[in-house]
């Protein structure tokens, strides 16, 4: 039988403020364990929370990239359950008004778009982080990451394979990152996506028995597993077995999923208002203001980029996978028109030379004005491509201008005619036997007599006039 | 009405962790469905005029800034647990992976 697949994500989503959700402890990652806490994040009796209002700010800003509508009325609800990454025994979550309700996001896979439906986006206090290599029969518990501010992102079951999850998750990142709301640091656990995953007798429409797929470090062990559980799931039911409603964990290394039997009663989690909180009230005046700061999201910007420059679609989506590279090459193209020419510069040698420093576009020491420059100066035929990226190798160790460049390593372009001449023809003199072969129809040969134009005046002479002073001297 | 049962307190009892015996569970039925009933009382009230509350108190939109303020020296954090190892505090051995927020 023919199966579909039907996703739903669950990301979460760590923002970057400073201090914590409800406590002034640091949300710095690296700090040694149990050193971010005090009695607000560790549920010490008596403690209260109190809301970061940037929490609500940066959530309502995610809220409407993803077209939701932002909640007038908003609270914060307690979840209750039993395990120790909280010493509350509850999670301050949202359960019923969550801020963030019914948006979308539109990916885009195989050149088709695609419309994800978001359910919900609410806000929450990250959990403590658990360690189980200490020995001794026993686990550590850190609260460094207890109360970190975090955001729930929640789709319809809109999915249906490992590609479209693959896409919704990149162009979700692309949009946090330009929002520039969390760092998306996966490794770090500031992204951590989680997929239910069923399986439909294609063309039918009730949905069929689901797993919950967590623990997954990367997008590309996201796609890994999706694809892994829809395999499993379609062997189990053409073998007439049945799927195990269970969360099921990833295990990168040997590529499969494995059972990490739930109990059923872990999902009784009796949420209430949490009583120490007051409810949050968007009023349009505040929405109005946190959507006025919106950047220009990715999926407009590459459309713009396109319509603008007249880039290809590729081209638009390689500068836009960051908001830093789209302002970079849109700084350097206002100040040298040709725009293909400034994105082949961009995504070309300057990004190779950023991977290979291991840099980042936002900090190199090339200002957009200068690589314009450079880019007029073969325009002009100060310089040739050849040179050119030479010189962007010297920019880019030390921040000169191109034009000092040049001039202190004298690689202006030789673009004199007579000059030229001259040196062309002492080229032809040395080289009779190629210049004979060409006179008797090898044409290809001229590549070669280039070549020694071009080593004579260490890459200097204007290539185009190389060939045509060539031509004309071997006719004569 | 709805009523409470012996295995709805079980129920309740099993989540919350709690060990009840014989007499301390059927004391809890009595005790919740009277506190049900109390409820039931209530609602024999019109309140179609009353606009709903989301909180006792009449307050919205308390917040802090987000200005990191310092932390509890670890020595005093730690210093309440009944185990810990300087750094961590220490629980029994975590063998479900299952479980937990977030």
């Amino acid at each position: 039988m023919e199966f579909e697949a039907v996703i739903g994500m669950e990301v979460h989503v760590q923002l970057n403020c400073k201090s914590k959700v409800f406590c002034g402890c640091s949300t710095n990652f690296h700090a040694p364990p149990n050193t971010n806490v005090c009695s607000v994040c560790l549920g010490m009796p008596g403690a209260m929370p109190v809301l970061n209002r940037e929490m609500v700010t940066k959530s309502v800003a995610v809220g409407l990239a993803l077209d939701c509508t932002i909640s007038r009325w908003s609270k914060m609800d307690r979840k209750n359950y039993f395990y120790p990454d909280q010493s509350k025994n509850y999670q301050i979550s949202q359960y019923d008004l969550p801020i963030n309700h019914d948006g979308f996001l539109d990916i885009e896979v195989d050149g088709k778009s695609k419309r994800i439906g978001i359910t919900r986006a609410h806000m929450e206090e990250d959990t403590a982080r658990n360690t189980h290599t200490l020995g001794g029969g026993h686990s550590g518990v850190d609260f460094n990451r207890c109360g970190l501010p975090l955001l729930e992102i929640v789709t319809e079951p809109d999915i249906r394979s490992a590609d479209e999850a693959f896409a919704f998750l990149t162009e979700l990142k692309q949009i946090l990152q330009y929002l520039g709301v969390s760092d998306c640091n996966m490794e770090e656990g500031a992204l951590r996506a989680e997929a239910n995953i069923s399986i439909r007798p294609k063309g039918t429409e009730p949905f069929g028995t689901k797993t919950e797929v967590k623990n997954v470090a990367s997008f590309s062990g996201t796609y890994k597993a999706i694809e892994y559980e829809i395999a499993r799931q379609t062997q189990v039911l053409n073998e007439g077995g049945k799927v195990i409603q269970e969360t099921r964990g990833w295990d990168d290394d040997r590529g499969v999923t494995f059972s990490q039997r739930a109990k059923e009663s872990a999902h009784d989690y009796r949420y209430f208002p949490e009583p120490d909180l007051v409810p949050i009230v968007v009023d349009e005046a505040w929405e109005k203001s946190i959507h006025e700061l919106q950047p220009e999201l990715p999926a407009p910007r590459r459309a713009r980029m396109v319509a603008d420059y007249g880039l290809s679609v590729y081209d638009a989506g390689v500068l836009t996978q960051t908001r830093a590279m789209a302002d970079y090459f849109e700084a350097t193209t206002a100040l040298a028109p040709d725009a293909k020419k400034v994105a082949n510069w961009i995504t070309g040698d300057l990004q190779a030379l950023i991977s290979n420093a291991e840099g980042d576009i936002r900090v190199i020491k090339i200002t957009p004005t200068q690589l314009a420059a450079m880019i007029n100066l073969i325009e002009d035929g100060t310089i040739s491509g050849k040179i050119a990226k030479e010189v962007l190798v010297d920019m880019f160790q030390s921040g000169d201008d191109p034009k000092a460049i040049i001039e202190a390593k004298g690689l202006v372009q030789i673009s004199d005619t007579g000059e030229l001449e001259q040196r062309i023809a002492a080229v032809l003199a040395t080289h009779p036997a190629q210049v004979e072969e060409f006179r008797s129809g090898k044409e290809k040969v001229i590549g070669f007599l280039v070549g020694q134009v071009m080593k004579a005046t260490q890459g200097k002479a204007n290539p185009k006039m190389v060939n045509e002073i060539l031509r004309k001297q071997l006719s004569n | 009405m709805s009523t409470i049962s012996k295995s709805d307190v079980a129920y309740v009892a099993g989540l919350a962790q709690l060990d009840l015996d014989e007499a301390a569970t059927a004391r809890l039925v009595g005790e919740m469905n009277s506190i049900l009933g109390y409820m039931e009382k209530l609602n024999e009230l019109d309140t179609d005029a009353v606009e709903p509350m989301m909180h006792a108190m009449a307050l919205t939109n308390v917040f802090r800034d987000d200005e990191v303020k310092p932390s509890l020296p670890r020595e005093l954090a730690l210093r309440g647990a009944p185990l810990h190892d300087d750094e961590y505090f220490l629980v029994p051995k975590i063998l479900d992976t299952e479980g937990g927020g977030a």
